[in-house]
């Protein structure tokens, strides 16, 4: 199933489900490094609250969209990696070092205007 | 506990992999595994399964509760008929890839779960077998 995308202003807000399949996740990458040119998006916000685990593949894709992205010109703020993920995550070796993380959707907002209004 | 026959996932698509983590998860949270627990099962079994799909195309995950001296014990054993692997030790080793993955997959998974071990050999096929303890 497609990861919905909800444009919000100057951002893209995707909310990933939690059966999101490797194919799910490159059309993501695709859709939105295609979305930020299409609707001049200056941020992006991937929410993770519903997304049960988090395995190499799918960290790796959040990375490239990240770096894409940023290519293009827009920051990308992951959001909502629960608890449980963030252990797993850690115990699996993943390491988001060079991709914004926020608590929430609310913080994410907030990190996304205070990023956008110093360029 | 009775010991039911193996829950079988034949893997050979990538929705297979979310199959196959979604039934890994629902049996650890049967057994009483903690949510932290059943997320390490079903992340261990996402990673085992991707090796699957990249290397040998398809396979299957078989998904069991075992009895081991007393103790409960969540079993994924993950087979496959592909190239085999020639140098398990290396294949152990975060990085090291011979796919088109980060080389995390073998001791990632290794490291999510309290047993692993890889059987292989070259032209017939890998087997991974992976346990996970439940408590009592």
């Amino acid at each position: 199933m497609a990861v919905p995308i909800l444009r919000q202003g100057e951002y893209l807000i995707a909310t990933v489900q939690s059966a999101m399949t490797d194919t799910d996740a490159l059309r993501l990458r695709d859709d939105l490094v295609r979305q930020v040119g299409e609707y001049r998006a200056r941020g992006i916000i991937v929410d993770l609250t519903a997304l049960d685990l988090m395995d190499s593949f799918a960290a790796r894709s959040l990375r490239t969209i990240a770096h894409m992205t940023r290519l293009r010109g827009a920051d990308t703020v992951v959001v909502g990696v629960q608890p449980e993920v963030a252990f797993a995550m850690v115990q699996l070796g993943l390491t988001f070092e060079d991709v914004c993380t926020a608590l929430d959707l609310e913080e994410g907002l907030r990190f996304l205007d205070s990023r956008t209004r110093q360029d | 506990m009775p010991r039911a026959g193996p829950l079988r996932v034949s893997i050979a698509a990538d929705v297979d992999i979310v199959t196959a983590r979604q039934e890994g998860r629902n049996l650890a949270e049967q057994m009483g595994c903690s949510p932290t627990d059943s997320t390490l099962v079903a992340t261990a079994i996402s990673e085992i399964a991707r090796n699957i799909m990249n290397h040998a195309g398809r396979g299957e995950i078989a998904i069991s509760a075992v009895s081991i001296d007393g103790r409960t014990a969540i079993e994924v054993v993950a087979t496959d008929a592909g190239p085999g692997i020639s140098d398990i030790e290396r294949a152990m080793q975060d990085g090291y890839s011979t796919g088109p993955g980060l080389g995390l997959g073998l001791p990632g998974a290794s490291r999510l779960m309290d047993h692993f071990e890889v059987r292989s050999k070259v032209g017939v096929g890998t087997t991974v077998v992976m346990r996970k303890w439940c408590p009592p």
